[in-house]
């Protein structure tokens, strides 16, 4: 493979870290948040909002339903909104984002409700306010599910990025169009799958890794 | 040095006074006024009242037990002392302050003067020991240093000085239930829950809590609730107590008054199964209904005071010249007091003759033993 190759797959693979880095970041400052209160916010719970818990449910099941290639096309000038420009790396944040932010909430809503109900009554008995008891009972207590939920969002996001080429956002999945089908360059194919998988790997070794340190102390050895 | 051993050194206490009926005491630590508590009628299960007509008293100092059936409405009643749950009807006084009529930060700043354990301990997983304690006084916002020193006081007071860096999950259950009990004194609380806080140990274990409780009390004069459907619990620890049943209070007072007297089935039921009132199954064999000569008959002794059976035996056998058989006996101690029962056999003359029982019972009545005949023996 030419050197010149080779700078393609590094660029691109510097690309794709780029897109899912930001938009894992940003997808968690919105979806944990969203995750937290959704799963706190029904009837007779810490916030209960059953109202709005609704509502806020019916928009991340839509968010998750929509295919995301259309999720791209569709959101568009929203995009030009917030990014000044609806192409490029950068502006392909903007959907990664709020793909993945729906996606985030329902895995840190899920292992939220793991939490043994009885330790909130616990805080609850000494004078924690709802807001302590989220940040140093639920979230400390959901931590090991709070990174694996975390790490399949950046695997997932992974897969995404490989879609935004559409809108010429590069990365590793646009490199493989472009250059591994569209001009018959098998080996340009093979590169990037590799890198591909080399990353998922790398990925889901670290959170595993991750989850497995705070969980150890967590339960029975 | 163990501070939880030093702490079993300590004065026997004056027995405090006894829960008034009619809540008007001036120093109560907690009173229900008139309270009712109604679960509404939710996703098709029906309303329940878990409460009605709930009128007492706890005093201040005092550690009162308040048992009952599952079902009876304890949890909801210690859940009303600590605010977690609002009455729908009466008020609820703790510290002279109406806890029910509390909201928000007003009600959180009452909570930390309560304390709270738990039959499952509810121990943070993620923390260690030293910092499940710590967590209630981070949330009073303490400093660090304070912190820090609160809580090597408060290992040291429940004796686990050594599990500072220990998670839960490399406790045992009294270790756990010993952090929980650090936990809910880390503020200096004036009043203590206990939600069936031994239910979930071995009985070794639970009399070890139960010591553990009795010296914080004493120690501290933490005022403590127990809840409980534990007779042996109430026996070892309280001296005030509480009956509940279907949500209503249906005796209240000293321990040693209420089982050396119960009035109600359900209290009658709690104490027959802390004191066994059945015979051995050797003896209750043998039982017939008709005297037999040169036989025996069979009378069983209700004892209930303090030291009343302690020369019973002896002094029918002096007093009235007669060779008493004791076929089985079960005394327990009750707040002080003897509660329990002796299965005596008297002699029957040559022919059978009942001049001796009769004699026996009447001796027994003048001195105001209950006594019944259960039947006679060979």
């Amino acid at each position: 493979m030419s050197p010149e190759l080779i700078n393609l797959i590094v660029q691109a693979t510097g690309e794709t870290l780029y897109m899912v880095g930001i938009a894992a970041l940003l997808g968690t400052v919105f979806g944990l948040p969203l995750g937290v209160f959704l799963a706190t916010s029904r009837k007779g719970e810490l916030f209960a909002a059953p109202a709005i818990n609704r509502v806020f449910g019916i928009v991340v099941n839509a968010t998750r339903s929509t295919p995301f290639i259309i999720l791209v096309v569709a959101i568009i000038p929203f995009t030009r909104l917030v990014a000044g420009t609806s192409i490029g790396s950068t502006a392909a944040i903007v959907p990664l984002t709020i793909a993945s932010a729906p996606f985030i909430a329902r895995l840190v809503e899920a292992a939220i409700r793991e939490v043994d109900g009885g330790l909130i009554e616990t805080a609850s008995s000494f004078g924690a306010s709802p807001i302590q008891i989220v940040l140093k009972v639920l979230i400390p207590e959901a931590l090991p599910g709070l990174l694996l939920a975390l790490t399949l969002a950046v695997v997932s996001l992974l897969g995404y990025s490989a879609m935004v080429g559409a809108v010429g956002g590069g990365g590793l999945g646009d490199l493989g169009i472009r250059y591994g089908y569209q001009r018959f360059m098998p080996e340009m194919m093979l590169a990037v799958v590799v890198v591909l998988i080399a990353l998922v790997q790398l990925v889901q070794s670290a959170g595993d890794y991750l989850a497995r340190r705070v969980n150890r102390r967590l339960r029975q050895h | 040095m163990n501070a939880h051993q030093s702490l079993a050194i300590g004065q026997p206490i004056a027995p405090p006074e006894a829960i008034s009926p009619a809540a008007t005491d001036a120093d109560a630590m907690v009173r229900f006024e008139a309270i009712a508590k109604t679960y509404p009628a939710y996703r098709g299960k029906p309303g329940v009242n878990a409460l009605e007509n709930i009128d007492f008293a706890i005093p201040r100092g005092s550690i009162t037990g308040v048992i009952g059936r599952s079902g009876a409405g304890k949890s909801s009643l210690v859940r009303l002392i600590n605010g977690l749950e609002k009455p729908t009807a009466g008020r609820v006084i703790v510290d002279h302050r109406d806890i029910s009529a509390l909201a928000g930060r007003e009600l959180r700043l009452a909570q930390r003067s309560i304390g709270m354990i738990f039959q499952h301990f509810n121990l943070l997983s993620s923390r260690t020991a030293a910092d499940n304690i710590a967590l209630p006084l981070e949330i009073a916002g303490w400093t660090k240093a304070d912190i820090k020193a609160r809580v090597a006081e408060l290992l040291a007071l429940v004796g686990i000085a050594d599990k500072h860096d220990r998670y839960p999950s490399e406790l045992s259950g009294g270790q756990k239930q010993r952090v929980g009990i650090a936990r809910a004194l880390a503020t200096r609380p004036s009043v203590l829950l206990s939600d069936e806080a031994t239910s979930a140990l071995d009985p070794q274990t639970t009399r070890a809590i139960l010591d553990l409780l009795a010296n914080i009390n004493r120690e501290l004069g933490v005022t403590i609730v127990l809840i409980t459907h534990e007779m042996s619990v109430v026996r070892q620890l309280a001296k005030e107590v509480v009956v509940l049943d279907a949500g209503r209070v249906v005796e209240s007072g000293h321990v040693a008054d209420i089982f050396t007297h119960p009035k109600h089935p359900i209290t009658q039921s709690f104490l027959a199964e802390a004191i066994g009132d059945s015979l051995p199954v050797s003896l209750a064999s043998r039982i017939m209904a008709e005297p037999a000569a040169g036989g025996l008959a069979v009378i069983r002794v209700q004892v209930r005071g303090a030291g009343a059976g302690d020369t019973l035996v002896a002094r029918l056998a002096r007093e009235l010249g007669l060779d008493v058989s004791l076929l089985s006996a079960r005394i327990d101690e009750i707040g002080g007091q003897h509660v329990g029962s002796l299965t005596l056999g008297i002699p029957l003359g040559i022919s059978g003759g009942e001049d001796a029982v009769t004699r026996t019972l009447a001796w027994l009545s003048q001195y105001q033993f209950p006594a019944e005949r259960l039947g006679y023996v060979a």
